[in-house]
């Protein structure tokens, strides 16, 4: 089936079988590697992108759902130049290890930021419970959350 | 040698691609003509594997072909145990893929080839296999009757009993004036990471080489066993480590994928991928920590400790994996963790079960080891009526006493002495944090429905394991410089931290070490790797010794081309000096020096856990209102990075305290095929987490000074916990000796507790 | 675990859904959020053979409230009824529950319908359809039928729906200003399968409870009201006594099940805690 859609701010057509999920289309068919693969069935959030501006598990769409949307990946929430104050936030607080789970949480807090640019801790903390990491141990990536939302106010 | 960089905390290098989702893990490597593998798994226990037959499968759409042993001149090969290998061992091991019989659900049977992964787990279910039941094995107990063996040949379910000594144990007991003895259970569980394995293998007929990517951990050491399964000298194998989704001792050991795909690779001479799928990587990724102890501990009236004896029984699962000894060693040798024990009798057995087979967790049977003694320790404490931390302080090792010499285990003759630390400084440290004087009337208290509890251990961490490790330092083109290591990433932080210590070793500025590359066979010529909490130790070291090596190579060759003294040469930035005259340092493109670091000794690091936690004791709900952890590192070489290790391996220990538990029925059918069904911490789960790293007494076995960090959180959680429980609960009787603390087992605590009261 | 192989088909109305459907023989399944099918399909627990997508079915999405109470498009978002703050007057039990539903990234896609039809036991949604006495309009070749909850659904994963059927509304009734409610459950981690939870509400006739409904989540195979539990509910003084007792009736009358997460006692035990804590939630709560 042929399925447009728009990735990161580029129109794409593929053409895929029904049953091709959304994170798998994203990584192999667009090789736009940085969404992650790390259940496929909808546990850790690695997959988690952004369609129309939601954070959703990729691995729980299909492909051919996203005909229409505007899907944003971690690939478009950076750039070459800089590292955004999101990332910078990141970095700074240590928020990342390995690296696995860290575009998941990326789209998530991006998109809980852009919603909610005052949420407090406790928010931060349930917003990000749908996203599981196994080296840092969280406190770190909340901090960076936190601080990360003076960049998010207007 | 100045210390601009060790010491920082500096940011690391690697977040730089990972943040933007640069970073290339296995299964982001394209490579053309690729055929997918997906893998045929037991769903039965334990069984004879009567046949195979996989021609319907074959017949269908982008099915290539089907692999099994029959495959495989001389039979399948077996995997060689690369710790504690010894020979009571060998009937034990594992073949790559299943021979014969099947030993456990989720071992390999078959390896089927397609174009994708999803017309090859289409096809699966097209492969017939049939296999004749035999009696599951589930539990140690079981076993241990030797009714139903695993493996005929040796006709024991018992692989082996490691026996820590020290002293003479029996005839403390004897004269003893006080002795208790409790039984603990430590439940299943494992170092799940994040991104499940992955290997990659192409195979070049015309050079008749094998390229393999998704190494980790312990490369050069599978490099070596596959060479041998595979005849195939190990020049012409090259192990390709990207970047990784996590270790934590479980990734990167040898697996059956780590035969199987490159096998495949050269068999049907075509690249072939394999990504392990979740709901492969719970039953097949190496388990860890179920054990049991039987325990006794003798004391004095006034709480000196004399002597600890007792039997521990780890259930390992259906085969000897590559480090599957270590946890049950471990745990004999280390029950007394950071105490003064002078007699010791600890008897270790091993016992194979129709289970996934274990391998090291963080911290692998230290964990255990340390929820048995220091629950006990809380026990004794409350039966003398001494204070429990007063009775910690008597008994924990004093800096005087250092080199400090532990039980000696057998067979494996492993002899080691704790190295440097004053341990009741990090007690009194993490009781100062927590601000216990202020917190110890809310012991035991009933607050708006809660119990309030304070939770306090104390924990030893070893690491550092030798033998040895490399590093290499070339100069590039530009005339930056470029590290390469022997160790292995596993998400710790390597790039950062080796850069910090070359360009220190070098006095140079941080910018100048363009890139430190880890863990892939082509980079030094033979490495270790990252395991045992040793790369900072032993990798950092050998960065030392290669800069040193490189100075003197570098030196020798700017004495030459500037006719002066080597003496007289020194390295300033990107230019060489000497004898007045200036090079550019590019002009030595293509330099490089080796250096290598030697150990036979562990490093010691330690510390302690103070918690005060809530319980609702109608739930069985615990949470979090304060934690500290307290822990002296030898040197820190990077503290952010050393206090990112505290913390994940905290909340790593606290999720193996109260919601991780493999689960299998009494026919060993796995349970928890599913992350709803095998719990992981969330970042809602453990907050109030924090912790304070000290580097007061350094190692004196390592030029650095540095102590191996990375697993101490984990340790003590399970100790700490369970005790921050009893102590809550105190008023209800309940005493925990298992893990998981669920909430069944926390209200069944309280109404066994509270039927005791009534009797 | 890749997806099996199906047939996939967006139609744009509901006749064009319901066709499909019906065209099948069963072998077919509606998809909406995805967010409980998708998961089944990659164990290939769940295998149908055509997903026919919902949405872009038109008239599904609204969220209506009027004097006949709360209408919920069955294409409605657990995001949509939490964002919606209407519902904090007009159905506050309804918010509150919604509120313990899964996580953030899940809360975007799921739907009501989709979570009705799936009718897991411990899910928040078909407890307070229970609960509440809701009315499930399906539409199916044979037309459109209004089942009421408790006729819906009828165990674990197993509902009413015939195969050519889908959900397009569920109807709460109204929800008086005055009413007391509470809701309790407890899960492994935030946002889990409750273990066990309880949805409860009553009127206030006379000082007295009246019109008590007590709804159980996560325990035995279904969820259920608690007639036991609430019989010790009404005409009574609310006070904590009271709530002990109805703690222990609930207890009494749910079969619990054993697994992986709960024994059956401590599930029993449990139960009887999160009704105690109900009833004195709702007490609590003043009245306008």
């Amino acid at each position: 089936m042929t399925t447009k859609f728009e990735v990161n701010g580029k129109p794409v057509s593929v053409d895929v079988e029904p049953r091709l999920t959304l994170a798998d289309c994203l990584r192999h068919e667009l090789r736009l590697t940085g969404t992650h693969i790390g259940c496929e069935h909808g546990v850790c959030g690695a997959c988690t992108v952004l369609v129309d501006g939601e954070a959703v598990r990729s691995c729980l769409i299909l492909a051919v759902q996203a005909e229409g949307t505007k899907i944003t990946t971690v690939e478009g929430l950076s750039n070459d130049a800089d590292l955004t104050p999101l990332q910078k936030s990141f970095r700074k607080h240590h928020a990342l290890q390995c690296g696995f789970c860290t575009p998941g949480f990326i789209t998530t807090a991006h998109a809980l930021l852009t919603e909610e640019p005052d949420c407090d801790a406790d928010r931060v903390r349930e917003v990000l419970s749908g996203n599981i990491c196994r080296c840092t141990g969280y406190i770190g990536i909340v901090d960076a959350v936190l601080e990360a939302r003076a960049s998010y106010k207007k | 040698m100045k210390n601009t960089f060790i010491g920082a905390p500096m940011e690391r290098r690697e977040d730089l691609r990972f943040l933007r989702g640069r970073g290339e893990y296995v299964d982001d490597v394209a490579m053309p003509g690729l055929l997918y593998a997906v893998i045929l798994r037991s769903s039965v226990a334990h069984g004879r594997l009567v046949s195979i037959d996989a021609s319907a499968a074959l017949k269908v759409p982008g099915v290539h072909s089907v692999i099994t042993g029959a495959d495989m001149p001389g039979g399948p090969p077996i995997i060689p145990m690369r710790l504690q290998p010894l020979p009571e061992f060998k009937p034990f091991e594992q073949p790559v893929i299943a021979h014969e019989k099947v030993r456990y659900v989720g071992e390999p049977i078959a390896v089927l080839l397609a174009t994708s992964a999803a017309i090859g787990e289409d096809a699966l279910e097209a492969i017939a296999v049939e296999i004749e039941d035999l009696p599951p094995v589930a539990d140690w107990q079981t076993a241990a009757k030797n009714q139903s063996v695993l493996f005929e040949k040796p006709g024991t379910n018992r692989s082996l009993v490691f026996q820590a000594r020290k002293g003479e144990a029996d005839a403390a007991f004897a004269n003893a004036p006080y002795v208790r003895r409790e039984y603990f259970r430590t439940g299943r569980h494992y170092g799940l990471t994040m991104e499940p394995r992955g290997v990659m293998a192409t195979w070049d007929d015309a050079t008749a080489k094998l390229t393999i990517y998704g190494a980790a951990k312990v490369p050069f050491f599978n490099r070596r066993i596959l060479s041998a399964q595979i005849g195939l000298p190990v020049e012409q194998i090259e192990m390709i480590e990207n970047d990784v989704g996590g270790g934590y001792g479980a990734r990167g050991e040898f697996y059956p994928e780590d035969f199987l795909i490159p096998f495949a690779a050269r068999h049907v001479k075509r690249p072939v991928k394999w990504i392990e799928d979740r709901r492969e990587n719970l039953m097949a990724m190496n388990h860890a920590r179920e054990e049991e102890c039987d325990l006794e501990v003798a004391c004095a009236r006034d709480g000196t400790i004399l002597a600890i004896r007792g039997e521990v029984h780890t259930d390992m699962g259906a085969y000897m994996r590559t480090n599957g000894a270590v946890g049950a060693r471990n745990v004999s040798q280390f029950m007394a963790g950071p105490y003064r024990v002078p007699h010791v009798k600890i008897d270790s057995s091993l016992w194979m079960t129709n289970k996934t087979p274990v391998g090291t967790y963080r911290g692998p049977g230290r964990f255990e080891a340390n929820f048995f003694f220091e629950r006990m320790i809380d026990m004794i404490a409350a039966d003398l009526g001494i204070d429990r931390i007063e009775l910690r302080r008597k008994n924990l090792i004093k800096s005087v006493e250092q080199p400090y010499p532990i039980a000696h285990v057998q067979p494996t003759d492993a002899k080691d002495e704790y190295d440097s630390g004053e341990y009741s400084e990090t007690l009194d440290r993490a009781l100062q944090e927590i601000d216990w004087p202020k917190l110890e009337k809310l012991q035991g208290k009933l607050i708006d429905g809660k119990y309030h509890g304070l939770g306090v251990v104390c924990f030893i961490e070893g690491g550092a394991a030798g033998p040895k490790e490399s590093a290499r330092i070339e100069v590039n083109k530009d005339g930056t410089l470029s590290v390469y290591m022997g160790t292995s990433s596993v998400g710790q932080g390597v790039e950062t931290v080796f850069a910090q210590i070359a360009a220190d070793a070098l006095e140079v500025p941080i910018e100048r070490i363009h890139q430190v590359y880890h863990g892939s066979t082509a980079y030094v010529s033979d490495g270790y790797g990252a395991y045992h909490s040793r790369s900072t130790v032993m990798g950092g070291s050998a960065v030392l010794d290669a800069t040193n090596n490189f100075m003197a190579t570098l030196r020798q060759a700017a004495g030459k081309r500037m006719g002066c003294a080597e003496s007289n040469v020194t390295l300033d930035v990107d230019k060489v000096n000497g004898g007045g005259r200036s090079m550019a340092l590019k002009e030595f493109a293509g330099l490089t020096a080796e250096g290598a670091f030697l150990n036979k000794k562990h490093t010691y690091s330690y510390g302690a856990h103070v918690a005060h936690i809530t319980v609702d004791a109608k739930l069985g709900r615990i949470e979090i209102v304060d934690y500290v952890v307290v822990q002296d590192v030898g040197r820190a070489v990077n503290p952010l990075t050393v206090r990112g290790q505290v913390l994940g391996s905290l909340v790593q220990g606290l999720g193996g305290a109260v919601l991780e538990d493999l689960k299998y029925d009494e026919n060993g059918q796995f349970l928890t095929g599913s992350l709803a069904d095998y719990l992981l911490p969330t970042a809602t789960d453990f907050p109030n987490l924090r912790c304070v790293v000290l580097d007061d007494y350094p190692s004196p076995i390592n030029p650095l000074g540095a102590k191996g960090a990375g697993e101490g959180g984990i340790i003590a959680a399970g100790g700490c916990m369970s005790n921050a429980v009893a102590n809550a609960l105190q008023s209800l009787g309940a005493e925990p000796r298992q893990l998981p603390l669920s909430p069944t087992y926390i209200w069944e605590l309280v109404q066994a507790g509270r039927k005791q009261a009534a009797e | 675990m890749k997806l099996p192989p199906f047939e996939y088909a967006c139609p744009s109305t509901i006749n064009e859904a319901v066709a499909l459907l019906a065209n099948h023989s069963g072998e077919a399944k509606p998809l909406a959020g995805g967010q409980s099918l998708m998961p089944m399909m990659a164990f290939r627990i769940a295998q149908p053979s055509l997903l026919v997508d919902l949405r872009k079915l038109p008239g599904l999405k609204d969220i209506k409230i009027g004097p006949d109470g709360v209408r919920l498009g069955a294409l409605v978002r657990w995001r949509d009824i939490l964002d919606d703050k209407r519902l904090a007057a007009a159905h506050p039990l309804l918010k509150e529950a919604i509120s313990h539903v899964a996580h953030y990234q899940i809360r975007n896609r799921g739907t009501v319908g989709g979570s009705c039809a799936h009718a897991d036991p411990a899910s928040e949604m078909p407890g307070i359809a229970q609960t509440c006495d809701a009315e499930v309009t399906v539409m199916g070749k044979a037309g459109t039928r209004t089942i009421k909850a408790a006729d819906f659904f009828q165990g674990a994963l197993t509902t009413a729906l015939k195969s050519d059927e889908i959900i397009t509304e569920v109807h709460l009734p109204a929800w008086p200003a005055a009413r007391r409610y509470g809701f309790q459950e407890f899960a492994r981690r935030r946002g889990d399968f409750a273990m066990a939870g309880v949805a409860l509400y009553y009127d206030v006739n006379g000082g007295k409870a009246a019109n008590a409904h007590i709804g159980v989540i996560g325990v035995g195979d279904c969820q259920r009201r608690l007639p036991k539990a609430e019989a010790a509910l009404n005409g009574k003084t609310v006070d904590e006594a009271l709530a002990v007792k109805v703690g222990e009736a609930a207890a009494a009358e749910v079969e619990p099940q054993e697994d992986i997460h709960a024994s059956a006692a401590y599930r029993r035990a449990l139960t009887g805690t999160l009704a105690e804590r109900a009833v004195k939630a709702a007490a609590a709560r003043s009245a306008p």
